[in-house]
Protein backbone atom coordinates (compact mmCIF):
# COMPACT_ATOMS: atom_id res chain seq x y z
CA UNK A 1 0.00 0.00 0.00
CA UNK A 2 1.22 3.01 -0.86
CA UNK A 3 1.30 6.09 1.74
CA UNK A 4 2.04 9.88 1.43
CA UNK A 5 4.16 10.74 4.38
CA UNK A 6 3.40 14.92 4.43
CA UNK A 7 5.95 16.80 6.13
CA UNK A 8 4.81 20.11 8.45
CA UNK A 9 7.27 22.12 10.24
CA UNK A 10 7.42 25.93 11.42
CA UNK A 11 8.95 27.08 8.04
CA UNK A 12 10.42 30.00 9.68
CA UNK A 13 12.46 28.03 11.74
CA UNK A 14 13.39 25.94 8.69
CA UNK A 15 14.39 29.12 7.01
CA UNK A 16 16.42 30.14 9.69
CA UNK A 17 18.61 27.06 9.48
CA UNK A 18 22.29 27.64 8.25
CA UNK A 19 23.40 26.76 4.82
CA UNK A 20 25.21 24.20 7.15
CA UNK A 21 22.35 23.03 8.85
CA UNK A 22 20.36 22.49 5.94
CA UNK A 23 22.86 21.13 4.02
CA UNK A 24 23.08 18.43 6.99
CA UNK A 25 19.34 17.53 7.10
CA UNK A 26 19.08 16.93 3.54
CA UNK A 27 22.33 14.66 4.01
CA UNK A 28 21.13 12.41 6.63
CA UNK A 29 17.17 12.42 4.67
CA UNK A 30 19.29 10.94 1.74
CA UNK A 31 20.44 8.31 3.54
CA UNK A 32 16.75 7.13 4.40
CA UNK A 33 15.93 7.66 1.49
CA UNK A 34 18.38 5.45 -0.41
CA UNK A 35 17.69 2.83 1.77
CA UNK A 36 13.73 2.92 0.54
CA UNK A 37 15.24 3.13 -2.28
CA UNK A 38 17.50 0.02 -2.88
CA UNK A 39 14.23 -2.18 -1.51
CA UNK A 40 12.17 -0.47 -4.21
CA UNK A 41 9.68 1.22 -1.93
CA UNK A 42 10.25 4.94 -2.62
CA UNK A 43 8.18 6.77 -4.91
CA UNK A 44 8.10 10.57 -5.72
CA UNK A 45 9.60 13.27 -3.33
CA UNK A 46 9.32 16.93 -3.07
CA UNK A 47 10.48 20.04 -0.94
CA UNK A 48 8.43 22.67 -1.69
CA UNK A 49 9.25 26.14 -2.32
CA UNK A 50 8.25 28.67 1.01
CA UNK A 51 4.74 29.60 1.50
CA UNK A 52 5.70 32.95 -0.02
CA UNK A 53 5.47 31.18 -2.99
CA UNK A 54 2.50 29.85 -2.80
CA UNK A 55 -1.04 30.90 -4.32
CA UNK A 56 -4.18 30.09 -3.40
CA UNK A 57 -7.57 28.84 -6.03
CA UNK A 58 -10.76 28.92 -4.00
CA UNK A 59 -13.33 27.14 -6.15
CA UNK A 60 -16.13 29.68 -5.68
CA UNK A 61 -18.08 30.09 -8.57
CA UNK A 62 -16.37 32.48 -9.89
CA UNK A 63 -12.66 30.78 -8.52
CA UNK A 64 -10.99 33.72 -6.57
CA UNK A 65 -7.21 33.43 -6.44
CA UNK A 66 -5.79 33.67 -3.64
CA UNK A 67 -2.11 34.94 -2.06
CA UNK A 68 -0.32 32.40 0.20
CA UNK A 69 -0.80 29.25 1.42
CA UNK A 70 -4.70 27.90 1.70
CA UNK A 71 -4.25 27.24 5.76
CA UNK A 72 -2.59 29.73 8.01
CA UNK A 73 -1.04 27.23 10.33
CA UNK A 74 1.66 27.50 12.83
CA UNK A 75 3.27 24.60 10.87
CA UNK A 76 3.24 24.73 7.19
CA UNK A 77 3.09 22.01 4.41
CA UNK A 78 7.24 21.65 3.35
CA UNK A 79 7.07 18.82 1.33
CA UNK A 80 5.87 15.45 0.99
CA UNK A 81 6.64 11.48 0.52
CA UNK A 82 5.14 8.67 -1.32
CA UNK A 83 6.71 5.20 0.05
CA UNK A 84 5.19 1.88 -0.33
CA UNK A 85 4.79 0.09 2.87
CA UNK A 86 2.54 -2.69 4.27
CA UNK A 87 1.22 -1.21 6.54
CA UNK A 88 0.60 1.85 9.07
CA UNK A 89 2.91 0.22 11.45
CA UNK A 90 5.85 -0.10 8.87
CA UNK A 91 4.73 4.08 7.52
CA UNK A 92 5.07 4.59 10.75
CA UNK A 93 8.73 2.88 11.24
CA UNK A 94 9.42 5.11 7.56
CA UNK A 95 8.46 8.15 9.34
CA UNK A 96 10.52 7.57 12.45
CA UNK A 97 13.53 7.17 10.43
CA UNK A 98 13.06 10.12 8.77
CA UNK A 99 12.09 12.55 11.51
CA UNK A 100 15.35 11.06 13.19
CA UNK A 101 17.00 12.57 10.41
CA UNK A 102 15.02 15.62 10.50
CA UNK A 103 14.05 16.46 14.03
CA UNK A 104 11.21 19.09 14.78
CA UNK A 105 7.63 19.57 13.33
CA UNK A 106 5.40 16.63 12.32
CA UNK A 107 4.24 13.70 9.70
CA UNK A 108 1.21 13.20 8.51
CA UNK A 109 0.71 9.51 7.29
CA UNK A 110 -1.75 9.31 5.00
CA UNK A 111 -2.79 5.80 2.87
CA UNK A 112 -2.90 7.09 -1.02
CA UNK A 113 -6.28 6.59 -2.57
CA UNK A 114 -5.56 6.81 -6.30
CA UNK A 115 -1.42 7.13 -7.43
CA UNK A 116 -0.70 8.11 -10.93
CA UNK A 117 3.38 8.66 -11.23
CA UNK A 118 3.07 10.90 -14.19
CA UNK A 119 5.68 11.70 -16.43
CA UNK A 120 7.09 15.11 -16.32
CA UNK A 121 10.80 15.39 -17.19
CA UNK A 122 11.84 18.18 -14.92
CA UNK B 1 24.35 18.54 14.54
CA UNK B 2 24.65 19.80 17.96
CA UNK B 3 21.68 20.58 20.34
CA UNK B 4 22.73 24.16 20.43
CA UNK B 5 22.99 24.78 16.93
CA UNK B 6 19.35 23.72 16.43
CA UNK B 7 18.41 26.01 19.49
CA UNK B 8 20.19 28.81 17.81
CA UNK B 9 18.02 28.63 14.85
CA UNK B 10 14.95 28.48 17.28
CA UNK B 11 15.80 31.34 18.67
CA UNK B 12 16.85 33.40 15.47
CA UNK B 13 13.60 32.60 14.23
CA UNK B 14 11.17 33.56 17.11
CA UNK B 15 13.75 37.08 17.93
CA UNK B 16 11.47 39.52 15.64
CA UNK B 17 8.62 37.98 16.90
CA UNK B 18 9.28 37.92 20.31
CA UNK B 19 11.14 40.79 20.62
CA UNK B 20 8.73 42.84 19.22
CA UNK B 21 6.15 41.74 21.42
CA UNK B 22 8.43 42.35 24.35
CA UNK B 23 8.66 46.16 23.05
CA UNK B 24 4.75 46.08 22.83
CA UNK B 25 4.94 45.39 26.17
CA UNK B 26 7.94 47.67 27.74
CA UNK B 27 7.82 50.11 25.00
CA UNK B 28 11.60 50.37 25.48
CA UNK B 29 13.95 48.68 23.40
CA UNK B 30 16.75 48.02 25.72
CA UNK B 31 14.03 46.44 28.34
CA UNK B 32 12.77 44.34 25.91
CA UNK B 33 16.01 43.09 24.53
CA UNK B 34 17.18 42.33 27.77
CA UNK B 35 13.96 40.44 28.79
CA UNK B 36 14.48 38.44 25.18
CA UNK B 37 17.75 37.56 26.05
CA UNK B 38 17.13 36.57 29.50
CA UNK B 39 14.46 34.52 28.03
CA UNK B 40 17.10 32.82 25.52
CA UNK B 41 19.18 31.53 28.51
CA UNK B 42 16.41 30.06 30.00
CA UNK B 43 15.86 28.22 26.42
CA UNK B 44 19.52 27.15 26.47
CA UNK B 45 18.44 25.53 29.80
CA UNK B 46 15.42 24.10 29.90
CA UNK B 47 14.87 23.21 26.01
CA UNK B 48 17.57 20.57 25.86
CA UNK B 49 15.87 18.90 29.08
CA UNK B 50 11.89 19.00 28.23
CA UNK B 51 12.32 19.47 24.76
CA UNK B 52 11.53 22.55 22.54
CA UNK B 53 8.42 24.61 23.53
CA UNK B 54 5.24 23.84 20.89
CA UNK B 55 5.46 27.49 20.40
CA UNK B 56 9.04 28.96 21.03
CA UNK B 57 8.02 32.29 20.41
CA UNK B 58 4.90 32.55 22.62
CA UNK B 59 7.53 30.61 25.33
CA UNK B 60 10.23 33.68 24.83
CA UNK B 61 7.46 35.93 25.09
CA UNK B 62 5.87 34.71 28.07
CA UNK B 63 9.45 33.89 30.21
CA UNK B 64 11.03 37.04 29.15
CA UNK B 65 8.09 39.04 30.40
CA UNK B 66 8.11 37.57 33.56
CA UNK B 67 11.57 37.85 34.23
CA UNK B 68 11.40 41.55 33.52
CA UNK B 69 8.97 41.91 35.33
CA UNK B 70 10.47 40.21 38.71
CA UNK B 71 13.35 42.39 37.76
CA UNK B 72 11.38 45.68 37.71
CA UNK B 73 9.81 44.57 41.14
CA UNK B 74 13.50 43.58 43.02
CA UNK B 75 14.90 47.00 41.39
CA UNK B 76 11.19 48.33 42.66
CA UNK B 77 12.40 51.09 45.39
CA UNK B 78 16.10 51.75 43.58
CA UNK B 79 14.58 53.34 40.28
CA UNK B 80 11.38 55.24 38.66
CA UNK B 81 8.91 52.71 37.81
CA UNK B 82 7.43 52.49 34.04
CA UNK B 83 3.96 53.11 33.81
CA UNK B 84 1.69 50.68 35.48
CA UNK B 85 -0.38 50.22 32.19
CA UNK B 86 2.82 49.14 30.24
CA UNK B 87 3.21 46.22 32.68
CA UNK B 88 -0.50 45.74 33.93
CA UNK B 89 -1.43 42.27 31.89
CA UNK B 90 1.75 40.25 33.98
CA UNK B 91 1.83 36.84 34.47
CA UNK B 92 -1.05 35.93 31.94
CA UNK B 93 -0.31 33.06 30.59
CA UNK B 94 -2.79 32.86 28.67
CA UNK B 95 -3.17 35.98 27.57
CA UNK B 96 -0.01 35.60 25.69
CA UNK B 97 -1.03 32.39 24.22
CA UNK B 98 -4.41 33.78 22.76
CA UNK B 99 -2.30 36.80 21.40
CA UNK B 100 0.05 34.90 19.75
CA UNK B 101 -2.66 33.71 17.54
CA UNK B 102 -3.82 36.97 17.14
CA UNK B 103 -2.58 37.38 13.46
CA UNK B 104 -2.74 41.08 13.33
CA UNK B 105 -0.79 41.89 16.71
CA UNK B 106 1.99 39.80 15.39
CA UNK B 107 2.49 41.19 12.33
CA UNK B 108 2.39 44.62 13.44
CA UNK B 109 4.74 43.60 16.28
CA UNK B 110 7.07 42.89 13.76
CA UNK B 111 6.62 45.81 11.41
CA UNK B 112 6.66 47.70 14.38
CA UNK B 113 10.59 46.52 15.20
CA UNK B 114 11.56 46.44 11.69
CA UNK B 115 10.47 50.38 11.58
CA UNK B 116 12.23 51.78 14.39
CA UNK B 117 15.43 50.24 12.91
CA UNK B 118 14.77 52.80 10.42
CA UNK B 119 14.07 55.98 11.71
CA UNK B 120 14.72 58.62 9.32
CA UNK B 121 17.20 60.37 11.96
CA UNK B 122 19.45 57.49 11.26
CA UNK B 123 22.16 57.22 8.43
CA UNK B 124 21.26 54.16 6.09
CA UNK B 125 24.66 52.71 7.56
CA UNK B 126 23.14 52.86 11.49
CA UNK B 127 19.77 51.90 10.24
CA UNK B 128 21.16 48.63 8.76
CA UNK B 129 23.54 47.71 11.93
CA UNK B 130 20.37 48.47 14.21
CA UNK B 131 18.14 45.97 12.23
CA UNK B 132 21.04 43.47 11.82
CA UNK B 133 21.28 43.64 15.50
CA UNK B 134 17.83 44.14 17.01
CA UNK B 135 16.07 42.49 14.60
CA UNK B 136 18.17 39.80 13.37
CA UNK B 137 20.15 39.20 16.99
CA UNK B 138 23.05 39.07 14.91
CA UNK B 139 26.38 40.29 17.23
CA UNK B 140 28.14 43.20 17.14
CA UNK B 141 31.24 41.17 16.15
CA UNK B 142 29.32 39.64 13.60
CA UNK B 143 28.04 42.76 12.16
CA UNK B 144 31.40 44.36 12.77
CA UNK B 145 32.53 41.51 11.22
CA UNK B 146 30.59 41.82 7.50
CA UNK B 147 30.98 45.75 7.36
CA UNK B 148 34.83 45.51 7.92
CA UNK B 149 34.88 47.50 11.01
CA UNK B 150 36.52 47.01 14.21
CA UNK B 151 34.25 45.96 16.98
CA UNK B 152 34.25 48.71 18.93
CA UNK B 153 33.38 50.73 16.40
CA UNK B 154 30.20 48.87 15.44
CA UNK B 155 29.75 49.04 19.03
CA UNK B 156 29.48 52.67 19.24
CA UNK B 157 27.40 52.71 16.16
CA UNK B 158 24.86 50.31 17.45
CA UNK B 159 24.77 52.52 20.54
CA UNK B 160 24.24 55.79 19.04
CA UNK B 161 21.78 54.91 17.22
CA UNK B 162 19.86 52.79 19.85
CA UNK B 163 20.32 56.13 21.93
CA UNK B 164 18.49 57.83 19.27
CA UNK B 165 15.62 55.89 18.53
CA UNK B 166 15.42 56.01 22.55
CA UNK B 167 15.12 59.43 22.07
CA UNK B 168 12.25 59.48 19.41
CA UNK B 169 10.08 57.26 21.04
CA UNK B 170 8.44 53.69 20.20
CA UNK B 171 5.48 54.51 18.16
CA UNK B 172 3.34 51.83 20.39
CA UNK B 173 -0.29 52.73 18.73
CA UNK B 174 -1.52 50.20 16.07
CA UNK B 175 -1.04 51.74 12.83
CA UNK B 176 -3.54 52.93 10.39
CA UNK B 177 -3.81 51.87 6.71
CA UNK B 178 -1.63 54.61 5.31
CA UNK B 179 0.52 54.52 7.98
CA UNK B 180 1.01 51.03 7.80
CA UNK B 181 2.42 51.08 4.10
CA UNK B 182 4.57 53.68 4.52
CA UNK B 183 6.20 51.71 7.15
CA UNK B 184 6.17 48.94 5.07
CA UNK B 185 7.85 50.90 1.98
CA UNK B 186 10.63 52.03 4.48
CA UNK B 187 11.10 48.51 6.04
CA UNK B 188 11.28 47.23 2.06
CA UNK B 189 14.23 50.11 1.71
CA UNK B 190 16.09 48.63 4.51
CA UNK B 191 16.40 45.59 4.15
CA UNK B 192 16.92 46.29 0.63
CA UNK B 193 20.07 48.41 1.99
CA UNK B 194 21.55 45.32 3.84
CA UNK B 195 21.27 43.37 0.75
CA UNK B 196 23.48 45.94 -0.90
CA UNK B 197 25.89 45.98 1.77
CA UNK B 198 26.42 42.27 1.29
CA UNK B 199 26.14 42.34 -2.66
CA UNK B 200 28.09 45.34 -2.97
CA UNK B 201 30.83 43.68 -1.58
CA UNK B 202 34.26 43.26 -3.53
CA UNK B 203 35.50 39.59 -4.41
CA UNK B 204 37.91 39.19 -1.32
CA UNK B 205 34.62 40.01 1.17
CA UNK B 206 32.09 38.47 -0.26
CA UNK B 207 32.19 35.55 0.98
CA UNK B 208 32.19 37.08 4.73
CA UNK B 209 29.77 39.74 3.81
CA UNK B 210 27.22 36.80 1.79
CA UNK B 211 25.34 36.44 5.35
CA UNK B 212 24.22 39.77 4.93
CA UNK B 213 22.37 39.25 1.78
CA UNK B 214 21.07 36.27 2.99
CA UNK B 215 19.58 38.00 5.76
CA UNK B 216 17.83 40.14 3.88
CA UNK B 217 16.25 37.68 2.24
CA UNK B 218 15.16 36.14 5.22
CA UNK B 219 14.08 39.31 6.55
CA UNK B 220 11.99 40.16 3.40
CA UNK B 221 10.11 36.24 3.12
CA UNK B 222 9.24 37.29 7.02
CA UNK B 223 7.77 40.55 5.64
CA UNK B 224 6.09 38.82 2.77
CA UNK B 225 4.54 36.04 4.82
CA UNK B 226 3.09 39.05 7.35
CA UNK B 227 2.10 41.33 4.11
CA UNK B 228 0.95 38.24 1.75
CA UNK B 229 -0.82 40.33 -0.76
CA UNK B 230 1.56 43.40 -1.67
CA UNK B 231 3.08 43.22 -5.06
CA UNK B 232 5.76 45.13 -4.12
CA UNK B 233 7.04 42.91 -1.17
CA UNK B 234 7.08 40.36 -3.25
CA UNK B 235 8.87 42.19 -6.04
CA UNK B 236 11.61 43.06 -3.34
CA UNK B 237 11.97 39.29 -2.63
CA UNK B 238 12.09 38.18 -5.74
CA UNK B 239 14.81 40.78 -6.95
CA UNK B 240 16.51 39.83 -3.56
CA UNK B 241 16.60 36.20 -4.80
CA UNK B 242 17.49 36.65 -8.80
CA UNK B 243 20.58 38.46 -8.05
CA UNK B 244 21.87 36.14 -4.70
CA UNK B 245 21.07 33.69 -7.39
CA UNK B 246 24.22 34.34 -9.15
CA UNK B 247 26.30 34.46 -6.06
CA UNK B 248 28.50 31.91 -6.73
CA UNK B 249 29.23 32.87 -10.45
CA UNK B 250 29.74 36.86 -9.69
CA UNK B 251 33.66 35.99 -8.83
CA UNK B 252 36.27 33.75 -10.20
CA UNK B 253 38.75 32.61 -8.18
CA UNK B 254 40.93 35.40 -7.90
CA UNK B 255 38.56 37.27 -6.71
CA UNK B 256 37.78 39.45 -9.76
CA UNK B 257 34.25 40.48 -10.18
CA UNK B 258 33.02 38.61 -13.17
CA UNK B 259 30.19 40.22 -15.75
CA UNK B 260 26.94 39.08 -16.10
CA UNK B 261 27.97 38.17 -20.01
CA UNK B 262 30.85 35.99 -18.54
CA UNK B 263 29.71 34.21 -15.92
CA UNK B 264 28.85 30.73 -15.76
CA UNK B 265 25.47 30.20 -15.72
CA UNK B 266 25.07 26.60 -14.48
CA UNK B 267 26.56 27.50 -11.38
CA UNK B 268 23.53 29.95 -10.63
CA UNK B 269 21.52 28.98 -8.03
CA UNK B 270 17.80 27.31 -10.12
CA UNK B 271 15.99 27.27 -6.60
CA UNK B 272 16.53 30.79 -5.62
CA UNK B 273 15.88 31.28 -9.56
CA UNK B 274 12.59 29.43 -9.13
CA UNK B 275 11.59 31.25 -6.48
CA UNK B 276 12.36 34.65 -7.72
CA UNK B 277 10.16 33.55 -11.06
CA UNK B 278 6.77 32.28 -8.89
CA UNK B 279 7.06 35.54 -6.78
CA UNK B 280 6.97 37.81 -9.79
CA UNK B 281 4.58 36.22 -11.67
CA UNK B 282 2.16 36.28 -8.11
CA UNK B 283 3.04 39.75 -8.08
CA UNK B 284 2.08 40.94 -11.61
CA UNK B 285 -1.47 39.65 -11.11
CA UNK B 286 -1.91 42.24 -8.94
CA UNK B 287 -1.81 44.98 -11.89
CA UNK B 288 -0.04 46.99 -9.86
CA UNK B 289 3.53 48.26 -10.84
CA UNK B 290 6.12 49.27 -8.78
CA UNK B 291 9.96 49.77 -8.46
CA UNK B 292 11.33 46.66 -7.18
CA UNK B 293 8.82 44.70 -9.24
CA UNK B 294 10.34 46.22 -12.64
CA UNK B 295 13.69 45.85 -10.90
CA UNK B 296 12.84 42.28 -10.81
CA UNK B 297 11.53 42.00 -13.78
CA UNK B 298 14.59 43.01 -15.50
CA UNK B 299 16.56 40.61 -13.24
CA UNK B 300 13.90 37.85 -14.05
CA UNK B 301 15.09 38.10 -18.19
CA UNK B 302 18.74 37.71 -17.04
CA UNK B 303 17.77 34.70 -15.63
CA UNK B 304 15.54 33.00 -18.15
CA UNK B 305 18.39 33.51 -20.22
CA UNK B 306 20.45 30.33 -20.55
CA UNK B 307 23.28 32.30 -22.59
CA UNK B 308 24.06 35.62 -22.81
CA UNK B 309 23.05 35.95 -25.97
CA UNK B 310 20.03 34.72 -25.46
CA UNK B 311 18.56 37.81 -23.23
CA UNK B 312 15.83 39.65 -24.10
CA UNK B 313 17.38 42.80 -24.37
CA UNK B 314 14.66 44.51 -25.90
CA UNK B 315 12.78 43.90 -23.30
CA UNK B 316 14.83 44.99 -21.12
CA UNK B 317 15.30 48.23 -22.70
CA UNK B 318 11.47 48.82 -22.06
CA UNK B 319 11.74 47.96 -18.37
CA UNK B 320 14.21 50.35 -17.72
CA UNK B 321 12.49 52.87 -19.23
CA UNK B 322 9.06 52.19 -16.81
CA UNK B 323 11.85 52.64 -13.91
CA UNK B 324 12.84 55.74 -15.17
CA UNK B 325 9.29 57.15 -15.02
CA UNK B 326 9.37 56.13 -11.53
CA UNK B 327 12.15 56.57 -10.22
CA UNK B 328 14.34 58.84 -12.60
CA UNK B 329 17.50 58.83 -12.16
CA UNK B 330 20.82 58.97 -14.07
CA UNK B 331 22.01 55.06 -12.87
CA UNK B 332 18.98 53.79 -14.16
CA UNK B 333 19.10 55.79 -17.52
CA UNK B 334 22.85 54.18 -17.60
CA UNK B 335 21.85 50.52 -17.06
CA UNK B 336 19.15 51.49 -19.89
CA UNK B 337 21.94 52.58 -22.15
CA UNK B 338 23.71 48.97 -21.62
CA UNK B 339 20.56 47.60 -23.13
CA UNK B 340 19.87 50.01 -25.72
CA UNK B 341 23.45 49.24 -26.87
CA UNK B 342 22.30 45.60 -27.50
CA UNK B 343 19.56 46.52 -29.25
CA UNK B 344 20.06 49.51 -31.23
CA UNK B 345 23.91 50.01 -30.95
CA UNK B 346 26.48 51.79 -29.01
CA UNK B 347 26.00 55.24 -31.18
CA UNK B 348 22.74 55.34 -29.58
CA UNK B 349 23.68 54.20 -26.11
CA UNK B 350 26.44 56.61 -26.19
CA UNK B 351 24.18 59.87 -27.62
CA UNK B 352 22.03 58.50 -24.53
CA UNK B 353 24.39 59.05 -22.10
CA UNK B 354 25.91 61.85 -23.34
CA UNK B 355 24.13 64.41 -20.38
CA UNK B 356 24.55 62.54 -17.86
CA UNK B 357 28.19 62.85 -17.92
CA UNK B 358 27.94 66.17 -15.30
CA UNK B 359 25.88 64.21 -12.75
CA UNK B 360 27.65 60.95 -12.94
CA UNK B 361 30.93 62.93 -13.14
CA UNK B 362 32.43 61.58 -10.38
CA UNK B 363 30.63 57.66 -11.10
CA UNK B 364 32.97 54.80 -11.53
CA UNK B 365 30.16 52.94 -13.65
CA UNK B 366 29.54 55.65 -15.85
CA UNK B 367 33.19 55.72 -16.70
CA UNK B 368 33.42 52.06 -17.33
CA UNK B 369 30.29 52.12 -19.81
CA UNK B 370 31.16 55.21 -21.52
CA UNK B 371 34.62 53.56 -22.19
CA UNK B 372 32.74 50.24 -23.31
CA UNK B 373 30.26 51.72 -25.82
CA UNK B 374 33.81 53.70 -27.41
CA UNK B 375 35.42 50.88 -28.01
CA UNK B 376 32.55 49.18 -29.54
CA UNK B 377 32.83 52.20 -32.16
CA UNK B 378 36.44 52.04 -32.51
CA UNK B 379 37.03 55.19 -30.57
CA UNK B 380 39.90 53.62 -28.99
CA UNK B 381 41.73 57.44 -27.78
CA UNK B 382 38.54 58.41 -26.20
CA UNK B 383 37.73 54.90 -24.72
CA UNK B 384 41.13 54.92 -22.85
CA UNK B 385 40.47 58.46 -21.17
CA UNK B 386 37.37 57.34 -20.30
CA UNK B 387 38.74 53.92 -18.83
CA UNK B 388 41.70 55.97 -16.86
CA UNK B 389 39.03 57.86 -15.67
CA UNK B 390 36.95 54.90 -14.36
CA UNK B 391 40.01 53.44 -12.32
CA UNK B 392 40.81 56.37 -10.73
CA UNK B 393 37.16 56.00 -9.23
CA UNK B 394 36.91 52.68 -8.68
CA UNK B 395 35.95 51.77 -5.21
CA UNK B 396 37.21 48.33 -5.30
CA UNK B 397 40.54 46.47 -6.51
CA UNK B 398 38.39 44.61 -8.52
CA UNK B 399 36.83 46.88 -10.08
CA UNK B 400 40.06 48.68 -11.10
CA UNK B 401 41.10 45.48 -12.34
CA UNK B 402 38.49 44.56 -14.54
CA UNK B 403 38.81 48.08 -15.93
CA UNK B 404 42.45 47.46 -16.73
CA UNK B 405 41.65 44.45 -18.27
CA UNK B 406 39.57 46.09 -21.00
CA UNK B 407 42.33 48.87 -21.06
CA UNK B 408 44.55 45.79 -21.95
CA UNK B 409 42.31 44.61 -24.50
CA UNK B 410 42.14 48.22 -26.07
CA UNK B 411 46.08 47.66 -26.36
CA UNK B 412 45.91 44.74 -27.43
CA UNK B 413 44.03 44.99 -30.17
CA UNK B 414 43.20 47.89 -32.20
CA UNK B 415 39.36 45.77 -33.39
CA UNK B 416 36.53 46.73 -31.52
CA UNK B 417 35.13 44.26 -30.00
CA UNK B 418 31.63 43.42 -28.68
CA UNK B 419 31.26 45.09 -24.50
CA UNK B 420 31.29 43.84 -21.44
CA UNK B 421 30.27 46.29 -19.59
CA UNK B 422 26.71 45.34 -18.72
CA UNK B 423 25.67 46.19 -14.64
CA UNK B 424 27.09 43.49 -12.45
Amino acid sequence: MLYAILCYHDEDLVGSWTREQDADVMTKLAVVQDKLKKQGRLGPVARLLPTTAATTLRKDDPPVVLDGPYAETKEQLLGFYVVDCKNLDEALDVARDLGAANPGGAYEIRPVGLFNPGDTQT
Amino acid sequence: MTDTAWIDAALTSARPQAVGALLRYFRNLDTAEEAFQNASLRALKSWPQNGPPRDPAAWLIMVGRNVAIDEVRRTRRQEALPEDEAISDLDDAEDALAERLDGSHYRDDILRLLFICCHPDLPATQQIALALRVVSGLTVKQIARAFLVSEAAMEQRITRAKARVAAAGVPFETPGAVERSERLAAVAAMIYLIFNEGYSASGETSEIRKPLCEEAIRLARLLLRLFQSEPEIMGLTALLLLQHARAAARFDAAGELVLLDDQDRTLWNQKMIAEGLALIDKALRHHSSGPYQVQAAIAALHARAAAPEDTDWAQIDLLYGTLEIMQPSPVVTLNRAVAVSKVRGAEAALEMIEPLGERLSNYFHFFGVRGAFLMQLGRNEEAGVAFDRAIALANTSAEAAHIRMHLDRLIRDSQPRGTKASKK
